[in-house]
C-alpha cells in the first residue's frame, strides 16, 4: 500500500535520511525503532509531507505522493499523530475532534461518537480546551483527532512519549479497537519491547538508515542490540 | 443634556471605525498579518461602488451587495498570489508588501479617478433622524452602528461556532498541524483576506455615505483602524468593536470642547489606553 524507495531528507545542510527503502501492507502494523536522532521522526514527517520529497520517494497506492504537502496526503487517507502530541489550543476537545473529521473519507467507522466509546473520558472533557487535559487524555485527543478522517494509514509518531507506564498501556489497549477497522497502522516507539510486542513487522532505524528488518515475531534481542547502536557496541 | 448627546454620536460614530477595523482584526487575528493598505481598500471599495451607483444608478445598498463578491474575489487573490508568498517568520516582508501595495494603490486611484473629492448620495437617508427623548439621531449613523454591531457579530459566530472558524483558529494555532487535518493554509488565509474585503466593503459603503473621499484619505483610515484593534486587544473582535466605541466617544467630547480637538483627542484615549494596558482591553492572542 504504502512504499518509501531511497528516501532521503535533509534539514538544511543536515542530512537526516540516507535512502530508507520501507513498505506498509494494507492493515499491517509497523513499528519503527531507533535511537533518539536516528530519523524516526524524519521518516514519517517525509512520509505524512510535511517534509517535502522527490514525488517517486513516497509512493501511496500505486501514486507518487513524495512531493505532496501535507493537506494533500491527508485528503489521501494518511494520517498523522504528531509528536507531541500538538493539540490546537484554541480549540475544545471536540473541536480538536471534529476538525480532524474536516475531511473524511467514506462512511467509515470513525465518529465522534465511536472515539468518544473508545477514550470514554474525553466525553466528559469534550468543552475543556485541549490544552487543559492531562498529557495522556491529550494523547487520546491526537489520536481520535487523527482517527476522525477514517484513515486507511495512521502515523503514529511517539505515542507514549514522557507518559506514566499505566497511561501508556490505556493508550496502547486501543490499538486493537484501531485495527479492526482495517486501518494500518506505522507506530514510531522508543520501548523496543512494546513495539515488537504489538507490530507484525519491525525496521531499526540508526543515523538515517535501515540497520534491520523483519517480522517481529522473529527478531532476537541480539539482532535488535546490534542494530540499534550498530556491531561495534 | 449636551454631554449625553455628544457621548451617543460618539459611540454611533465609533460604529464607524468599528467597521473600518473589522477587517484588519480578522486577518491580524488568523495570520498576523498587519495590512498597511487596510486604508486604501477601503477607498478603493469605496471608488468600486461609486462606480456601481454610476453606472446602475440603483441604491448604494444594493450597489454594496453587488461590489461584495467582487471585493471577496479581490482579497482572495490578493492574498493567494501576493500576500500569502511573504507570510512566515518574518514579520518584515508583509509590512514592507503592503505598504507598497498601499503606494501603489493611491496613485492608481488618483490615475483613474483622479484628485477630485467624491461622495456616494443616498437621497432623503443623508439626513433623516429620529427623536430619542433626550437626543435626536440620524438614521444614517444608527444604521452604520447597527451594522457594525451585525458584522462583528456574524465574524464572530464564524469565527467559534463554524467548521470554517475552527480552521481559522486551528491554522492560527499550527499551521504545520493544520495541514495535517488536511486543512490548506493558503486557502484558509485566501478566505479570511476575502471576508476582510467583505468588511471593508460595507465599511466603504457607510464611509462613502457619510463624507467626501479622495484616493488620499485611506491612510487615516487606517489609523482608526488600527487604532480600534489594538485598544481592544488583537484578535478580539468584540474588543474592536469597544475600540472604535471608545475613540469615537473620545473625539465627540474632545471636539465639545474645543472643535479643533476633534482628531487630537482620539489619539489621546489611544495613547492612554497604550499605557494603562498595553496588550489592550481584551487580548486574545497568547503570543
Amino acid at each position: 500500500m504504502l512504499q518509501t524507495h531511497a528516501l532521503t531528507a535533509a534539514y538544511g545542510q543536515f542530512k537526516a535520511l540516507f535512502g530508507i527503502d520501507i513498505e506498509v501492507g494494507p492493515g499491517e502494523c509497523v513499528a519503527i525503532i531507533g535511537a533518539n536522532g536516528a530519523g524516526k521522526t524524519t521518516l514519517l514527517r517525509s512520509i505524512s509531507g510535511v517534509l517535502r520529497n522527490v514525488p517517486g520517494m513516497v509512493m501511496h497506492m500505486g501514486e507518487a505522493i513524495g512531493a505532496m504537502p501535507a493537506d494533500a496526503v491527508m485528503r489521501r487517507g494518511i494520517a498523522m499523530v504528531p509528536e507531541g502530541r500538538r493539540l490546537f489550543p484554541s480549540l475544545s476537545v471536540e473541536e480538536n475532534l471534529l476538525i480532524g473529521g474536516q475531511v473524511r473519507r467514506g462512511d467509515g467507522r470513525w465518529t465522534l461518537e465511536t472515539v468518544y466509546q473508545l477514550f470514554p473520558i474525553l466525553k466528559e472533557r469534550r468543552l475543556s480546551p485541549g490544552t487543559a487535559l492531562s498529557g495522556g487524555q491529550q494523547q487520546m485527543v491526537a489520536i481520535g483527532r487523527a482517527l476522525m478522517s477514517n484513515p486507511a494509514l495512521l502515523l503514529c509518531d511517539e505515542i507514549s512519549l514522557g507518559l506514566a507506564p499505566v497511561v501508556i498501556r490505556d493508550i496502547y489497549a486501543a490499538l486493537p479497537r484501531i485495527r479492526e477497522t482495517g486501518a494500518a497502522v506505522v507506530i514510531v516507539e522508543q520501548d523496543i519491547a512494546r513495539a515488537l510486542s504489538v507490530a507484525d513487522r519491525v525496521y531499526c532505524l540508526m543515523e538515517g538508515r535501515v540497520t534491520l528488518a523483519g517480522p517481529a515475531a522473529g527478531i532476537t534481542r541480539e539482532a535488535v542490540h546490534a542494530a540499534y547502536f550498530g556491531e561495534a557496541a | 443634556m449636551i454631554w449625553l448627546d455628544t457621548v451617543v454620536q460618539g459611540l454611533l460614530l465609533g460604529g464607524l471605525y468599528a467597521l473600518f477595523a473589522a477587517g484588519l482584526s480578522l486577518v491580524f487575528g488568523i495570520m498576523r498579518l498587519v495590512n498597511l493598505a487596510h486604508g486604501d481598500l477601503i477607498i478603493f471599495a469605496a471608488f468600486l461602488i461609486l462606480v456601481v451607483v454610476e453606472l446602475t444608478g440603483l441604491n448604494p445598498f444594493l450597489c454594496a451587495l453587488i461590489a461584495a463578491p467582487a471585493l471577496f474575489a479581490f482579497g482572495w487573490a490578493l492574498q493567494r498570489f501576493v500576500l500569502n508568498r511573504v507570510l512566515g517568520k518574518d514579520i518584515l516582508p508583509p509590512l514592507l508588501v503592503t505598504f507598497g501595495l498601499s503606494v501603489a494603490l493611491q496613485n492608481g486611484m488618483l490615475e483613474v479617478f483622479s484628485a477630485d473629492s467624491r461622495r456616494i448620495r443616498a437621497g432623503a437617508l443623508e439626513s433623516a433622524s429620529i427623536d430619542l427623548g433626550p437626543v435626536t439621531v440620524g438614521i444614517m449613523p444608527l444604521l452604520t452602528f447597527a451594522s457594525a454591531v451585525l458584522v462583528i457579530f456574524a465574524l464572530n459566530r464564524i469565527f467559534y461556532f463554524s467548521a470554517l472558524g475552527r480552521a481559522f483558529r486551528a491554522t492560527s494555532d499550527d499551521a504545520v498541524t493544520a495541514s495535517l487535518m488536511g486543512i490548506d493554509p493558503r486557502s484558509v488565509f485566501a478566505i479570511a483576506t476575502g471576508l476582510a474585503m467583505v468588511t471593508v466593503t460595507i465599511a466603504a459603503l457607510y464611509l462613502g455615505m457619510r463624507s467626501n473621499f479622495d484616493p488620499s484619505v485611506g491612510p487615516a483610515r487606517l489609523i482608526y483602524a488600527f487604532e480600534a484593534v489594538i485598544i481592544g486587544g488583537l484578535g478580539s473582535l468584540w474588543g474592536t468593536l469597544l475600540g472604535g466605541a471608545i475613540i469615537g466617544v473620545a473625539q465627540t467630547v474632545g471636539a465639545q470642547i474645543n472643535p479643533e480637538w476633534q482628531v487630537l483627542t482620539g489619539h489621546l484615549a489611544f495613547l492612554v489606553v497604550l499605557l494603562v494596558r498595553p496588550r489592550g482591553l481584551f487580548p486574545r492572542a497568547v503570543d
